[in-house]
């Protein structure tokens, strides 16, 4: 048993220095869809986190879903996948997905549209 | 039912092409009061019912327990799909109504709200197999006063009367009384006390939150008016604009404000797309987390945030702003350039 009070760890200190890394949690990622001419439509993947490789899981999803896309570069969101078709219910699956996905947590996603 | 409905994130794609546009379903009267023509069942499960009720469960179970009493059930069903469309005044004015009547109208009310109060009603029929010495005598009391047919229907509302005695704490409830009182018996004690003594608790919890369906008409090809939008934003209590830029973002589209208030949306949406994505506005900005009213107002607060307070329960909460994401160029780059 080790006394509580020679521990280096403040018990007073202030809380919310801690807590200052957790927060950056709240970066969700966007799905949308956007309506084109006719009944087509565009699925863009705005937010995805910086460690993942946006060319290799475009290609991914290409081949997966059997549709064509691409990185746009936007001033704002930096770069977002862009697909054709309403992929939205697709690409959740893939990013959630534990074995061929990207493992993510479902609550970090949100899928906009109708 | 409810997990279909909550998570409209998967439109049908099949319907696409096939959805007829029932524009004259609804119709708003001056007064802010709806009437239905035609289509009660389209309604039903489109429009309304945010807050989670289990009317099929409900059926169902009741199915299970009481065959007998179907057809009497089968009512309240029939008029609830009349209610969803009715004002949230009108229930509630029943409910006061009730509440004004006392314990005598505590019978009225398991039938006529029959939707509200269906866990309650079902918990009882539960305890009177268990409970014979009281349902004997219930018995008898029905059988006096009603037919054999009435017999099952009547036989309720001596359960309600003995709820009486839960409050005066004779037979079971007594103070001194040892036995152990059952888990169903005081659930049951405690939702029809709560439904005597404040109506308006037993019931948020389950009332359905109604907002008349949106009307969606076709202009040209390209574009979708949003009717009733002035309707829905008075029913729930928000601004035009909030709503608007909501659907604006969340469509990924862009529109504008015709005359009586009219929305014009560029691009073609069906009434049910829209419907989902005023459920999610509901979900988001007008519901409140804590007790689930709907009775809320939406202010805003210092530093540029935006508040929830809810009128219910006092209790008050920060929703996000409104942002529009990242929207693709679509269309012609020549005319992007030019003009």
């Amino acid at each position: 048993m080790s006394i509580e009070n020679l521990k280096t760890y403040d018990p007073f200190a202030e809380a919310d220095e801690d807590t200052g890394e957790s927060k950056q949690a709240q970066n969700y990622i966007h799905i949308r869809i956007q309506q084109r001419n006719g009944r087509k439509t565009l699925t863009t993947v705005q937010g995805l986190p910086n460690k993942f490789d946006r060319k290799k899981i475009l290609k991914v999803i290409k081949k997966k879903f059997a549709c064509n896309g691409t990185i746009v570069n936007d001033t704002e969101m930096g770069e977002v996948i862009q697909l054709q078709g309403d992929q939205r219910k697709d690409v959740q699956e893939f990013l959630i997905d534990k074995k061929e996905g990207l493992e993510l947590d479902p609550k970090t996603i949100k899928v906009h549209g109708f | 039912m409810d997990a279909s409905e909550e998570h409209p994130d998967t439109p049908d794609r099949k319907q696409r092409k096939s959805v007829v546009f029932d524009t004259e379903a609804v119709v708003v009267e001056g007064d802010g009061t709806v009437t239905k023509m035609a289509s009660a069942e389209a309604a039903q499960d489109t429009a309304q019912s945010h807050a989670p009720s289990t009317p099929p469960l409900h059926d169902a179970l009741e199915a299970i327990t009481n065959p007998n009493e179907a057809p009497v059930e089968e009512q309240t069903p029939a008029e609830d799909g009349l209610d969803l469309t009715m004002m949230k005044k009108k229930k509630k004015k029943s409910k006061k109504t009730e509440d004004a009547d006392g314990e005598a109208a505590a019978d009225g009310a398991a039938e006529e709200g029959g939707l509200d109060l269906t866990p309650d009603q079902m918990k009882k029929k539960k305890k009177k197999s268990k409970k014979t010495e009281e349902d004997e005598l219930a018995a008898k009391i029905a059988a006096l006063e009603m037919g054999e047919e009435g017999a099952e229907e009547k036989a309720d509302e001596p359960k309600e009367e003995q709820s009486g005695d839960m409050e005066k704490g004779t037979g079971i409830f007594g103070h001194d009384e040892t036995k152990p009182i059952s888990y169903d018996l005081l659930l049951n004690r405690f939702f029809s006390l709560l439904s005597q003594k404040n109506p308006d608790h037993a019931s948020s919890g389950s009332k359905n939150y109604k907002i008349p369906p949106p009307q969606c008409m076709r202009e040209g090809n390209k574009k979708t008016i949003f009717g009733n939008l002035p309707d829905i934003c008075k029913r729930m209590k928000r601004s035009e604009e909030h709503v608007t830029s909501y659907l604006f973002a969340e469509l990924g589209t862009s529109g504008s404000t015709a005359g009586a208030g009219q929305l014009v949306i560029k691009g073609r949406f069906q009434q049910k797309q829209i419907e989902n994505v005023l459920r999610k506005y509901i979900i988001e900005y007008v519901t409140c987390k804590t007790c689930r009213s709907a009775d809320t107002e939406l202010n805003k607060g210092e530093n540029r945030l935006y508040f929830i307070n809810c009128h219910h329960c006092g209790s008050r909460r920060s929703v996000t702003a409104i942002k529009t994401g990242f929207s693709a160029q679509v269309g012609k780059r020549r005319k992007m350039r030019t003009g």
